[in-house]
């Protein structure tokens, strides 16, 4: 089996995010690492190849650090990498990124068929929560997306998807798209062999004419929409917090009461 | 003037609040229709009716809903060719921003999600959205294509306006691309009697100060006729369902109210409530973050603060 898992490189949420003066997300200032729900992608796709045979590659789109999110995945077990790396794909919105995606994976595809195309359930930065979707459009493939469950039985995916009303079971044939949530599994920590296996493993680095896109295609001005203006949310004003004497709570409902909740 | 196609977000025919929210929002940015896919349009006709649907396009074939999202993009594509809208506005909700993301490339159009205010601007809508965990606001506007917009819950306070819709039974032949991921079970949520978290205008949420008893937060949470939520620790910890959990990998709310007991306001648990109208926490620790956000906070043992003052409210009601 060959799947291919997205995996994003993401400033650090702890960290201060920001808006660069072009108001794209800076992503020179901050601290970055890999999503951390790209790692239950990696992770799922790592255990598929444990109980069948196969191989992990992992693709990543962003600037010169998010080679950073590559040597993690290949870290944690990862068998190869795609680094899609070109100064003209700055500013790109999700569906230019679909777009370098997908021609990635089917360039990926050229060498292998791919069964299986695994990503996470949102980036931790846009958080948009629509690559998957679109890659699975642009792809022609199954979407089975927010999988809490996932089974591969033959050439056959089952996943367990939390819909808003109800809890839904489905299936597709392989190949297909999958995205993981949070719930699907506990991401392994490197070890140190795993740490030293991957200085040694194949990363490839291709620019957006390697995919055959038009740097037209892609970037902040090729993007479908635009941010006229970003603005700092002032901070909330500082609230009235008072330490339980016995009378916390006749405090709390009076607040609540004052302000029309009752 | 042009339509404005809003999706239907309905449980057999059971309209939510938020197509409410919708259809208030596309009378601003031009003539709203509405789009009904599936099962239960009967129950819907006057809900969409009432909140000024001018337009219902109807989707009967029982096959769109055997499929996961691709069909109902489908559809979409399908009347935003025919139709030529202002803006197609789907709730912000998992599925709604799927059925967007697929719309978009399908129709080679800006994508815009979790909008929190949508107004009409000089060259189509603008947006309104909170990013970073709620630490900045943006203002964006789709520059190709048709607008497609994802509306989060609470964005606007539902305005009636009767009409009498125009009812468009639409024929959609589903191509096989569309039909390759197949729902073969699906069990519905078990309700709660409580109102709706995402739409609920106070929300009440327990965390790992809990111990697991959350009977003290949904007693205080009855009290104010509010929804339960609940942080990732306590629903990692099989305390409560993942269907209530609040924050970055579970639901996004913006009530009115938001009050957290036990959670400390770790960056994941902000992400989904920093955009809530006031913000009231009882922890323990006078160091937890949650305090930096609030209006109102107790530093207190919250199974001495809630029963307390549910007991206070309960007086105060009657
Ligand atoms: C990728 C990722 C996604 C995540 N997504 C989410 C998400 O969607 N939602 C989410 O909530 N978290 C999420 N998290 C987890 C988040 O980082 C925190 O770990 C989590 O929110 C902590 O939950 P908590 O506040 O209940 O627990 P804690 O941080 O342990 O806080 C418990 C609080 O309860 C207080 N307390 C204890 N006993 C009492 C008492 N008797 N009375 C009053 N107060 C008491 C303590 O002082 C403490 O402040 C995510 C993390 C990651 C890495
Ligand atoms: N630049 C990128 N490189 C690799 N994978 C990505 C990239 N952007 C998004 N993805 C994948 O798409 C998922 C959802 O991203 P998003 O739609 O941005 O929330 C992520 O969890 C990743 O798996």
């Amino acid at each position: 089996m060959k799947i291919v898992v997205c995996a994003k490189y993401v400033p650090d949420a702890q960290g201060d995010r920001s808006f660069s003066s072009d108001n794209t997300t800076d992503r020179q200032g901050a601290d970055g690492l890999l999503s951390e729900l790209d790692e239950y992608a990696v992770e799922e796709a790592l255990k598929l190849v444990e109980t069948a045979d196969g191989e992990v590659v992992i693709l990543t789109m962003g600037p010169d650090d998010a080679a950073d999110a590559v040597r993690k995945s290949l870290q944690m077990g990862a068998h190869s990498g795609v680094h899609v790396l070109d100064d003209a794909l700055h500013g790109s919105d999700a569906p230019a990124t679909s777009l370098v995606l997908a021609k990635a994976v089917e360039k990926i595809g050229e060498s292998g068929a791919v069964d299986l195309v695994v990503t996470g359930m949102a980036s931790t930065d846009g958080s948009m929560s629509v690559v998957p979707a679109m890659l699975a459009e642009r792809l022609g493939l199954p979407q089975v997306t927010y999988a809490s469950e996932l089974t591969v039985d033959g050439r056959t995916v089952t996943i367990r998807r939390d819909g808003d009303a109800s809890t839904e079971t489905i299936e597709a044939s392989l190949p297909a798209l999958v995205s993981v949530t949070d719930q699907i599994n506990e991401p392994r920590y490197p070890s140190f062999k795993g740490i030293m296996a991957a200085k040694k493993k194949p990363v490839e680095t291709w620019s957006v004419a390697d995919l055959g896109v038009d740097a037209s295609e892609v970037g902040l001005e090729a993007a479908w929409t635009r941010v006229a203006a970003s603005t700092e949310r002032p901070p909330r004003e500082a609230g009235q917090v008072v330490a339980d004497e016995g009378d916390g709570g006749a405090k709390l409902a009076e607040f609540l009461t004052g302000r029309k909740f009752v | 003037m042009a339509e404005v196609l809003v999706l239907v977000d309905h449980v057999d025919g059971t309209v939510r609040k938020t197509t409410h929210e919708l259809l208030t929002i596309a009378r601003r940015l031009g003539e709203p229709s509405a789009v009904f896919v599936g099962n239960g349009y009967d129950t819907a006709k006057e809900s969409l009716a009432t909140y000024g649907a001018v337009t219902v396009y109807q989707v009967t074939d029982p096959e769109v809903d055997q499929y996961l999202v691709a069909p109902k993009a489908e559809v979409l594509a399908q009347l935003v060719e025919q139709t030529s809208p202002a803006a197609v506005l789907i709730a912000s909700s998992a599925e709604g921003k799927e059925i967007a993301a697929r719309l978009a490339v399908k129709t080679s159009s800006g994508l815009i999600t979790d909008a929190v205010d949508v107004q009409p601007g000089g060259s189509g809508p603008v947006t309104t959205q909170s990013v970073f965990a709620g630490s900045y606001t943006v203002e964006a506007t789709v520059t190709t294509g048709t607008p497609i917009i994802t509306v989060k819950p609470n964005s606007a306070a539902p305005e009636q306006a009767p009409t009498t819709p125009q009812e468009q039974a639409v024929e959609v032949t589903l191509s096989d691309a569309a039909k390759t991921a197949r729902v073969t079970d699906r069990k519905p949520r078990e309700k709660s009697g409580r109102p709706e978290l995402t739409e609920a205008a106070i929300v009440v949420s327990g965390g790992r100060g809990t111990g697991g008893d959350f009977a003290a937060v949904e007693a205080f949470a009855d009290a104010l006729g509010a929804a339960v939520g609940a942080s990732r620790a306590a629903v990692d910890a099989g305390w409560y369902p993942h269907a209530n959990q609040v924050g970055q990998t579970g639901k996004t709310v913006s009530p009115q109210l938001y009050v957290a007991a036990g959670i400390s306001g770790a960056i994941q648990h902000r992400a989904g409530m920093q955009t809530s109208k006031a913000i009231v926490a009882v922890n323990k620790d006078e160091e937890a973050p949650i305090f930096e956000l609030v209006d109102f906070g107790v530093v207190g043992d919250l199974f001495a603060v809630l029963p307390a003052a549910a007991e206070a409210i309960e007086k105060h009601k009657a």
